[in-house]
């Protein structure tokens, strides 16, 4: 009944971590926990069991969109369909160099500010995840009722605030859209780039300290440093951690206030 | 059903270009007309045909090849809706009609055969009957063929002439078939690799591959070369051991208040559906024809059977095959509520019932293994169409890989219109491999300025930096100022690579100097100098 002719009877070591693998995914029952989307390795340390369905998250810091794209990459690859709104000037080869898989996205800008939450609300229903750049302005009242909608739907909503060059910039990195009701929030800052010197070289990659705290995260609060990007445009993580880091805030230069 | 192996006598009635025809075009229209679905062309008739407009071609290449070529967008509901009338003269002959897909229905030529007074009387009274269905406006183009087998029946009625039926005698299909080729079977065999993979083997038609010993056809070319073959021999290659219809597995609402637009049926359809290919599923089963059977307040009834073939049971995915099934209730609805008024219902339809007509053992997937994505891709296209209607089509967008030098210019956006979201895309973004000298290695920018925001780049002594015709910055630079912003200090910097290019084109001819710097927030910024102004291109954050 079953050609069994081409499966050696014994899985190699590659199969068997492959079933390995696959075993909890073809689980008939699925824990709450486990209803996640998977992220890259190198945000393991951060986010162990993936990135929880249903769940808001505000990315902040100057790496922001890096960050909001890193997150969403594995999901792409794995099936998953992702919306990003609101994010002008979306750097799509940093985005396939970050991971994502571009045939997954559908783009939607620009949107008048009248539709943002009925449109918002759209992509809830349709997508795996929604990118929600600093242009989708969503409204106090309408961000609570989003990330409801987004928790009943399994939506992954990541925000991301843009303090570049975004008019104010940190001040309103605290408030950027759904920050009061997100379940994750990520600051993500630029730790200083490689490959650059005065008048030779090119920018190589980018450390960043990424601090993430949220409630329904376990002990409240993680960090982890990365190469955000890599000299080769992917995530990696810093081999050798800088122990003081814990605990504190990586170091943010002040704004210049004048001219 | 009948016996294993031996085909079912069948006569098929076929209408060609039945998508054009039912977007309200005649079979002999002088236009050239070709139906268009996520810009291409999935339908032609003769006159397109006669402009090389072919079925799979771009929309722009149509419209390139035949400048007045009519475009309809293709619309399923309607293909099903305008088809109703001729199942519904068909019915007349025979109760159980099975509807393939909009455009092509069948039935067991068995009874009716017998009273109307041999296969060809029938024949002619099909091929009457659904030409004549459409009382209003000429009769349409129907092409009747008689056979043993459905998918022969229908091979015969391409081969038929209009008012003038192709009845294959009994025994004979084999014989019918042989001088094929293999490609009329392109559309029917389950994996058509097989007939690519004949034809550079040197076997062409049909009958060739009939000859070849039928355990080396199996072995060798696996269940797609024993269903060709088996066909080739006369035999029925659909269904090797029919499965019984399980009991208690039709399934049945009220809809209170009556439904008076099909509309109001479609959500109940689709409830319903899921739940029937979940029954069968609990069998391990999977069904080949639905009968939807509607039912109205005074007493009127609709039945008809539906054929699923197509996309939905290939993918074997239980959630497109419960989708497949609401669309067909629906369509049947739709087409009994907006038919002629001699066959309207007096009333909304107040029962919806589905039942299974035939099943196979279910080979689909049981869960979606990558974390229920099974169905993600629909669910998507839903969300698309939802907001097109918002925003406008135009802001709703996909990538596509296009290829150049500058940050932004590699990928391309297209309206969401114009790919098929529905089906697995590739945007083959082959960056390092792809010819473009002066482009700047890995990492990119992950936010791109379109246009370019307007900066000022100064030296230690606030005079503007210059980059000299030789491409070499004279002073380096000392502070970035962007806009209104606060000027921010450089500490790092690199460049400037310049850019010459499009050199031909007077208007996208651009020569530019790419600088790389990183200020002291941290904030590493793309700049590029053009016509004398220093420009912000592309931000690393």
């Amino acid at each position: 009944m079953f050609d069994t002719r081409g499966v050696s009877p014994s899985p190699t070591r590659a199969e068997a971590a492959a079933l390995a693998e696959l075993d909890p995914r073809v689980r008939p029952l699925t824990l709450a926990a486990e209803r996640t989307l998977p992220v890259l390795p190198a945000l393991g340390a951060l986010l162990p069991a993936g990135l929880p369905r249903g769940a808001t998250l505000a990315v902040s810091g100057s790496a922001g969109r890096s960050f909001a794209v890193a997150l969403l990459a594995a999901a792409s690859r794995a099936g998953s369909w992702v919306a990003v709104v609101g994010a002008p000037g979306f750097g799509w080869r940093a985005a396939a160099e970050l991971g994502l898989d571009l045939a997954r996205v559908v783009v939607v800008d620009p949107v008048p500010p009248a539709v943002v939450p009925e449109c918002l609300g759209a992509l809830v229903d349709g997508f795996d995840a929604v990118l929600l750049g600093a242009e989708a302005r969503v409204p106090g009242a309408s961000a609570r009722r989003l990330a409801a909608r987004a928790r009943e739907r399994g939506t992954v909503l990541v925000a991301v605030v843009e303090p570049w060059f975004s008019s104010g910039t940190r001040e309103r990195a605290a408030q950027g859209p759904l920050a009061d009701v997100a379940d994750l929030r990520a600051l993500v800052e630029g730790e200083g780039w490689g490959g650059l010197g005065s008048g030779f070289g090119r920018l190589g990659g980018r450390q960043v300290a990424v601090e993430l705290e949220g409630r329904r995260l376990p002990g409240r609060r993680r960090q982890s440093r990365l190469w955000l990007p890599g000299p080769e445009g992917a995530v990696a993580p810093v081999e050798a951690p800088h122990l003081e880091v814990l605990g504190r805030h990586a170091p943010t230069p002040p704004v210049r206030s004048t001219a | 059903m009948s016996g294993a192996g031996t085909a079912v006598r069948t006569l098929a009635v076929l209408c060609p270009d039945w998508e054009v025809v039912a977007a309200g075009f005649e079979a002999a229209d002088p236009r050239p007309v070709a139906v268009v679905r996520a810009n291409r062309v999935v339908a032609t008739n003769a006159a397109a045909r006669a402009d090389d407009v072919v079925v799979g071609a771009r929309r722009r290449e149509a419209q390139g090849r035949c400048p007045d070529l009519l475009i309809v967008a293709h619309d399923p509901a309607r293909d099903a809706r305008a088809f109703e009338p001729v199942v519904a003269a068909l019915a007349t002959l025979t109760p159980r009609v099975e509807i393939t897909e909009p455009g092509v229905c069948s039935f067991a030529t068995r009874g009716p055969s017998r009273y109307f007074g041999g296969d060809e009387a029938l024949a002619q009274r099909a091929a009457a009957a659904a030409a004549g269905a459409v009382s209003a406006g000429p009769d349409l183009d129907v092409r009747v063929g008689v056979a043993d087998g459905p998918l022969v029946a229908r091979l015969a009625a391409t081969r038929a002439g209009r008012g003038r039926p192709r009845v294959v005698p009994p025994g004979t299909a084999a014989a019918f078939l042989a001088p094929a080729p293999l490609a009329a079977l392109a559309a029917f065999v389950p994996d058509p690799d097989v007939l690519d993979t004949w034809e550079r083997l040197g076997l062409t038609t049909i009958g060739e591959v009939g000859a070849l010993p039928s355990g080396a056809v199996v072995a060798r070319f696996g269940p797609a070369g024993q269903w060709v073959h088996r066909l080739a021999r006369g035999l029925d290659p659909q269904l090797l051991r029919p499965e019984p219809v399980p009991p208690d597995v039709t399934v049945a609402a009220d809809l209170d208040p009556p439904a008076e637009r099909a509309e109001a049926v479609a959500f109940l359809a689709r409830t319903l559906a899921e739940e029937l290919v979940d029954r069968l599923g609990g069998w391990g089963l999977a069904c080949t024809q639905v009968v939807v059977i509607a039912h109205t307040e005074h007493g009127e009834t609709h039945e008809r059977c539906w054929r699923l073939d197509g996309p939905a049971r290939a993918s074997g995915a239980p959630r497109s095959l419960a989708a497949a099934i609401a669309d067909r209730a629906r369509w049947q609805v739709d087409g009994w509520l907006s038919g002629p008024a001699a066959t309207r219902p007096t009333a909304g339809v107040s029962r919806l019932v589905l039942a299974p007509g035939s099943v196979e053992p279910a080979r689909g997937r049981q869960l979606g293994f990558w974390g229920g994505e099974a169905g993600a891709g629909e669910r998507v296209v839903r969300a698309v169409a939802r907001l097109e209607g918002l925003v406008g089509p135009d802001a709703v967008r996909v990538a596509e890989a296009r290829g150049g030098r500058r940050s932004g210019d590699e990928v391309g956006l297209v309206p969401t219109a114009a790919v098929d979201v529905s089906v697995a895309r590739e945007v083959a973004l082959t960056f390092g491999a792809a010819p473009w000298p002066g482009r700047l290695p890995a990492p990119s920018p992950s936010v791109v300025h379109r246009p370019a925001r307007p900066a000022e780049v100064l030296d230690a002594e606030g005079r503007s930096v210059e980059v000299t015709g030789r491409g070499e910055v004279r002073r380096p630079p000392h502070t970035v100022r962007v806009e209104a912003d606060p000027p921010h200090d450089v500490v790092a910097w690199a460049g400037p690579w310049p850019v010459d290019q499009r050199w031909w084109d007077a208007e996208a001819h651009e020569r530019r100097a790419r600088l790389q710097v990183v200020t002291d927030q941290g904030v590493a910024l793309l700049l590029g100098r053009a016509d004398g102004s220093w420009w912000v291109d592309a931000v690393y954050a």
